[in-house]
């Protein structure tokens, strides 16, 4: 199903991720990433919610988060005119056979490694969704002990901010 | 001026406008009520039986007058008696405010006595919520509460006030009433190309819901129906938005709306859909629905456009300025062929009607119809005897039909029923069933209290009659749990037991007495009038249907 990211920018309240999530659960609309964080003025923190779903799904998705006191702005934000990164943590079995591959995959993929033990190896790794992806799909050859992941953070190329764009 | 935070509650209520509230006493808002003692000239509290009774009241109030509702209620078991009574209002989008009160900030999330997470369980069913978290920001809270009940599309605003917010001392100043947000006409753009498609129609046919009644744009529409030709119709929320008797009125569309206006709709090549939400209920099964027509959706919450059907044309504004606009666009028409065959639809709906003598839901709805005054308030409860009520009214003016629309709340009646006649000065009626009656029936307390001018008309064949209905028709007749005859309720004498006056009627002749007594008692007056239980409510699409599957007539 096609995905879709959207940045929202909110009152910095307790419990306003749970007034967004809420609708989110409510609606049936589909999480497949999140973050949050409070942003360059303490009166917002800014959410980024990776969605799946056809362009009216969207379009909904959108319109009820408009309707949220709470929410101030929105942007959606497609693929061309933005970056977006996640950060991997990985934590793989350090077996003596694999560890020349790993660390050859982590230098392929510009990973860092930044805990070796007798017993694992942590990887660090910054990408967009895909290498992350992609890298985790080449660790499945070793022996994966743990994931963690963030969620993306987007932010849209050139001086645009998600404080200008303009309701809809 | 230091006050309170309780007198700032009570102050900024009055301050705002606010002439009735609706509540129910405990422990976490004595001090709440101590302040309405002290300002008990300028601000009346009603007591109910039960804070559903009261959020109810304060729904049935805010619907009849179109102000903000007001209802209080204590903490824990006070604050989720609310919950049924804060979802209809959600549902129906109507301007509420619930003020509870909770355990003190310091006591807060450890499970102290009557503490209840009120916040969390209203989040679904609010517009918003604000727990009151110090007394700085509480009356601009209420101020901005009271901004978002009313604003935009209106809705239920719930704020939770702890014990020591309640206590603390702080700065007040009075403050103007907070007006609504403005709002707007959908895009010039939009509005263009909605008046091309409709100016192309052949069968056109205005559908409205309660965001009509909301806007207020009863005079634009009925403009935009002499302009362009159309016959109406509404949901079961917009009833009372255009005269009952209106000549191009064809009545309730949707499961159980009027056949004519049913089919008119199904036939139409463009809808224009204004402040109605299709709900499933209207649009029976959706890929069949109005396959033929174009839509053009007017609406203030821009989210309900493509939610459940696309429209052609999706206009995003409030619906009266948007028909202001969209009025000068339209090209004066006539459609002698679909007027031809809307007649036709109304000579079919007139031979198919209920022409049998005696207590006949459409016989005594039909009775009680001489009985209302210009703006008698009628609210129902839910179920079959809504379903009547919504067939036979003959309403003349706005807001006079007060009934549970989107979350369908049986026992809502009561306390609406109290409410809308303490909102309008008038006499209110309450048709009822005796499956909703039993559930908020202590309300008749309230009533007698009050002395409130109130006909409870209840319709009583002895069995939840919508679901045995559908017990009859899809489930071979197991009437699982929907007989009521062992109940043997005297409900005359339970009215009477609370004070109130009541007769019983079992033929049209002892209703039209009762009625005569009814209508000039000046307190409230139960008539438990006897209908068969094999009543059914007729036509009926059946759930997930289409036009093509509509029952007009049960087969014996």
């Amino acid at each position: 199903m096609k995905k879709f990211t959207v940045a929202i920018l909110v009152n910095n309240q307790f419990g306003v991720l749970n007034r967004v999530t809420s609708m989110f659960r409510r609606r049936q609309f589909n999480i497949t990433s999140l973050t949050v964080s409070e942003t360059e003025s303490e009166s917002f923190s800014r959410i980024t919610i990776q969605s799946e779903g056809d362009e009216v799904k969207k379009e909904q998705l959108i319109n009820q988060l408009y309707k949220l006191p709470d929410v101030c702005s929105i942007a959606e934000l497609g693929s061309l005119d933005t970056v977006s990164r996640e950060l991997l943590l990985i934590k793989v079995k350090n077996d003596p056979a694999a560890r020349s591959d790993i660390r050859s995959a982590s230098d392929a993929y510009e990973g860092k490694i930044v805990d070796y033990t007798k017993e694992s190896i942590m990887i660090q790794m910054v990408g967009d969704s895909r290498k992350i992806d992609n890298f985790i799909d080449l660790m499945r050859d070793f022996e994966i002990m743990e994931i963690c992941r963030t969620g993306i953070v987007t932010l849209q190329r050139g001086s645009t901010t998600i404080r200008r764009v303009t309701n809809l | 001026m230091k006050l309170s935070g309780s007198d700032i509650i009570v102050r900024t209520l009055i301050e705002q406008g606010v002439q009735v509230v609706f509540g129910y006493p405990g422990g976490q808002v004595i001090n709440i009520y101590d302040s309405l003692y002290k300002y008990r000239e300028e601000l009346k509290h009603v007591l109910t039986a039960h804070e559903q009774g009261a959020s109810h009241a304060a729904d049935g109030y805010a619907r009849a007058t179109g102000q903000v509702g007001v209802v209080i209620a204590t903490s824990g078991p006070g604050a989720t008696n609310l919950v049924t009574g804060i979802a209809t209002a959600y549902l129906d989008s109507v301007p509420l405010i619930a003020i509870t009160g909770n355990v003190s900030n310091t006591v807060i999330g450890t499970d102290g006595f009557q503490e209840i997470d009120i916040t969390g369980i209203t989040l679904p069913i609010t517009k918003h919520n604000y727990f009151i978290g110090s007394i700085e920001v509480l009356a601009d809270t209420i101020r901005e509460a009271f901004r978002l009940a009313k604003s935009g599309r209106p809705g239920p605003v719930l704020i939770d006030v702890p014990k020591d917010v309640q206590v603390a001392m702080y700065d007040y100043e009075p403050q103007p009433v907070v007006a609504a947000d403005e709002v707007c006409a959908a895009k010039d753009i939009r509005i263009q190309q909605a008046a091309a498609c409709i100016n192309a129609a052949q069968r056109p046919f205005l559908y409205f819901g309660g965001g009509l009644i909301t806007s207020g744009a009863q005079d634009e529409l009925l403009q935009m129906a002499e302009i362009i030709d159309a016959p109406m119709g509404c949901s079961l929320m917009g009833i009372s938005g255009v005269p009952t008797n209106h000549p191009r009125f064809l009545g309730m569309q949707g499961m159980h709306g009027h056949y004519a206006c049913s089919m008119a709709m199904h036939h139409a090549d463009v809808i224009i859909a204004m402040g109605a939400r299709f709900n499933d209920r209207v649009t029976g099964n959706r890929a069949k629905f109005a396959r033929t027509a174009k839509i053009v959706h007017i609406d203030i919450d821009g989210a309900e456009l493509g939610k459940t059907v696309s429209p052609t044309h999706g206009l995003r504004g409030d619906v009266k300025k948007t028909l202001q606009k969209l009025l000068p666009l339209l090209e004066k028409s006539q459609h002698p062929e679909w007027q031809a065959s809307i007649a036709k639809l109304r000579e079919e709906e007139a031979a198919g009607l209920d022409c049998r003598d005696g207590m006949t839901p459409r016989n005594i709805i039909t009775m009680l119809n001489r009985y209302l005054g210009e703006n008698t308030p009628v609210a129902t409860d839910v179920g079959q005897h809504q379903m009547w009520a919504a067939q036979y009214l003959n309403l003349k003016n706005s807001r006079r039909f007060i009934s549970s629309g989107g979350l369908g709340t049986m026992g809502f009646g009561m306390g609406a029923a109290i409410g809308a006649s303490m909102g309008t000065g008038e006499r209110s009626v309450l048709v009822t069933g005796d499956g909703s009656f039993g559930m908020n029936l202590n309300e008749l307390a309230t009533a007698v209290a009050n002395r409130v001018p109130l006909v409870i008309l209840l319709l009583n064949n002895s069995v939840l009659g919508m679901v045995r209905q559908w017990q009859t028709l899809f489930f071979d007749k197991h009437y699982s749990n929907t007989v009521l005859t062992d109940r043997q309720t005297d409900f005359v004498q339970l009215a009477q037991a609370f004070g109130a006056q009541g007769s019983r009627a079992l033929t049209l002749e002892e209703l039209e007495a009762s009625f005569d007594k009814a209508f000039a008692c000046d307190g409230p007056y139960l008539i438990d009038c006897a209908i068969d239980k094999d009543e059914f409510v007729l036509p009926m699409l059946p759930p997930g249907g289409s036009m093509d599957d509509i029952i007009v007539r049960i087969g014996d």
